[in-house]
């Protein structure tokens, strides 16, 4: 397989794809929210549990193409047990490695497992599929009522 | 992709040389992450030959003025050029006068230009227009907008699981309110040649005027509007080896000349006072503004490149691409065709088990391979067949059967990757 080809599907990637974490319905969430990416017609159900500023459980629904599975399976270890504040935080840092903007070789200490999807800003195109499920965290952090979509 | 089976024989008479016409196409040389491009997308938009390159050149160095207004030289030469496209047009769907073919932007426009200037006046509460479940969504939202505006009502032929119309709905839909029936003349995402004139022979036996979307179609069969006795016909220029941008509305002449225009401007127009105008007389009623004159010139030339090598060439060379490519695939079992209907154009569009079709667009792109992935514009097409998209690979004159094989191992190597 092609190097650029490798660092985008990483072994930790088609992991998640096939078999996503916390791949669920959540009947007792506090909020949720839906994403949705009209290009290519991924859709995607975010549900949050949030006590007391913590969110204590998270989970989601749809389908999609790997780097969007894998991203949301990877959201969802990610963003469990922090606050409000520090998954916004984390969604900041990951958007920050999926667009470039921590340059070519980022340091990752901050991003964990996330640093995986350091490949996709080389993939301008995909960068939407990596960033769908936390948006629609986001807005489901929000209570946003609206649909979220790449468009 | 030089071998020995890219020259094959369609008759007696005739030598397919597939060589020749690769030759003619500068972008198929180009390499794609290090290797040759093999270009599977042409459902969307097919590559143009020199030839085409060359005229629409040949026009801005030339000939570069604006039509139809000039008394100078320029002018002249390049409303001589542009009119002379539109005669190579009529000729090659076998309209009756040059006046019936108009220049648009592409098949979305011309879709619209009905729908607004035809369809929608002529629309009360309660009329009801008929289109298919495999529509591109160019032909269903010009119709959802008429429609909603008049209270009119949208009914949907059904399709049925390999892709094909089911005509007798077609029968049941129709009503004494049926004002008018759109309908693709091949579908861009599952491949399948409508009846079409078996769905206008019945739409007419009702008095219904039809309109048939042939932006699928014109590039892969010989298509003549008089035979089929169709009302309208649309397609585009990109997707028959000419330029973007450029389009064609063919209508019969009386309910052209019925229609009021679809935009006003220049060059649509006899005479203009602030208390009255005066349109133009047919084509040009419905050319408001400076058209795309090099766009309209190149498509010329791409009809004179498809003539040389022969329309029943192309089907023929497309079709044993097409049998060649299902019967490939047919050892993946993981793959499934979606689009299975008898009669096709080259469309094979397909879906993996556990692997979505945009990892297999963008592992094919490292092949060299460019395919479409997604929902293709027919987002109910999807729907029907439960999905949220397909892989898509369709082929054009100059494709070959070793670019299948490119296409085939790649999906191999993908299946490796997910399995």
């Amino acid at each position: 397989m092609d190097q650029e080809l490798r660092e985008l599907y990483q072994e930790v990637i088609l992991d998640h794809n096939k078999s996503p974490r916390n791949f669920r319905e959540m009947e007792d969430s506090t909020q949720d929210s839906e994403g949705y990416n009209p290009l290519c017609g991924d859709t995607i159900h975010i549900y949050l549990k949030i006590n007391d500023g913590i969110v204590t459980d998270v989970s989601f629904q749809g389908s999609g193409c790997a780097i969007s599975k894998a991203s949301a399976s990877l959201m969802t270890s990610a963003v469990k047990g922090k606050t409000k504040e520090e998954a916004e935080v984390v969604f900041k840092n990951f958007l920050d490695l999926i667009t470039g903007n921590l340059g070519e070789n980022p340091n990752t200490d901050k991003l964990g497992k996330l640093a995986v999807f350091a490949g996709v800003q080389e993939f301008p195109v995909r960068v939407k599929c990596a960033s769908l499920a936390w948006h629609t965290m986001k807005a489901a952090l929000d209570e946003k009522e609206t649909k979220v979509t790449t468009e | 992709m030089n071998s020995k089976e890219e020259i094959s024989v369609i008759s007696n008479s005739t030598i397919y040389n597939v060589e020749a016409i690769r030759n003619d196409f500068p972008i198929l040389q180009t390499t794609v992450h290090d290797n040759p491009l093999v270009y599977l997308d042409n459902a969307a938009t097919t590559q143009k030959p020199i030839s085409v390159i060359k005229e629409a050149q040949k026009y801005y160095s030339t000939m570069n003025s604006n039509i139809h207004r000039g008394v100078h030289a320029l002018s002249q030469v390049a409303t001589e050029a542009y009119e002379t496209a539109r005669i190579k047009i009529k000729k090659f769907i076998n309209a009756l006068g040059k006046n019936e073919i108009i220049f648009t932007k592409g098949t979305t426009e011309s879709i619209n230009l009905v729908a607004q200037s035809y369809v929608r006046p002529n629309l009360q509460a309660g009329d009801e227009v008929i289109i298919s479940q495999m529509e591109h969504h160019s032909n269903i939202v010009p119709w959802q907008l008429a429609c909603k505006e008049k209270n009119a009502k949208l009914k949907i032929i059904p399709i049925d699981d390999n892709g094909d119309l089911i005509f007798k709905d077609f029968e049941k839909l129709i009503t004494d309110r049926t004002k008018f029936v759109s309908v693709v003349y091949a579908s861009n995402s599952l491949g399948t040649i409508n009846p079409v004139k078996k769905i206008i022979d019945l739409a007419h036996q009702n008095n219904i005027p039809v309109m048939l979307d042939a932006a699928q179609a014109v590039n892969h069969l010989p298509v003549d509007v008089q035979d089929l006795d169709c009302d309208f016909l649309a397609f585009s220029g990109h997707k028959l080896y000419g330029p973007t941008g450029i389009g064609i509305l063919y209508g019969k002449v009386n309910l052209l000349d019925s229609m009021p225009p679809y935009q006003g401007g220049g060059d649509m127009i006899s005479k203009v006072t602030f208390k009255e105008t005066t349109y133009n007389e047919l084509p040009h009623k419905f050319e408001a503004g400076t058209p795309n004159i090099a766009g309209a010139i190149g498509l010329g030339e791409a009809i004179d490149y498809i003539s040389k090598v022969g329309i029943e060439n192309i089907s023929f060379h497309e079709m044993n691409l097409l049998e060649y490519a299902t019967e490939a695939v047919s050892d993946i079992p993981s793959l499934k065709i979606i689009g299975t209907s008898k009669e096709k154009v080259s469309v094979l569009s397909f879906v993996l088990d556990d692997v979505h079709p945009h990892d297999i667009g963008t592992f094919l792109d490292f092949e060299g391979v460019a395919i479409r992935t997604g929902h293709h514009c027919t987002q109910p097409v999807m729907d029907r067949y439960n999905i949220p998209a397909t892989s898509r690979a369709s082929f054009a004159m100059y494709n070959t059967k070793a670019e299948i094989n490119v296409l085939v191992n790649g999906l191999k190597k993908i299946i490796g990757v997910f399995g």
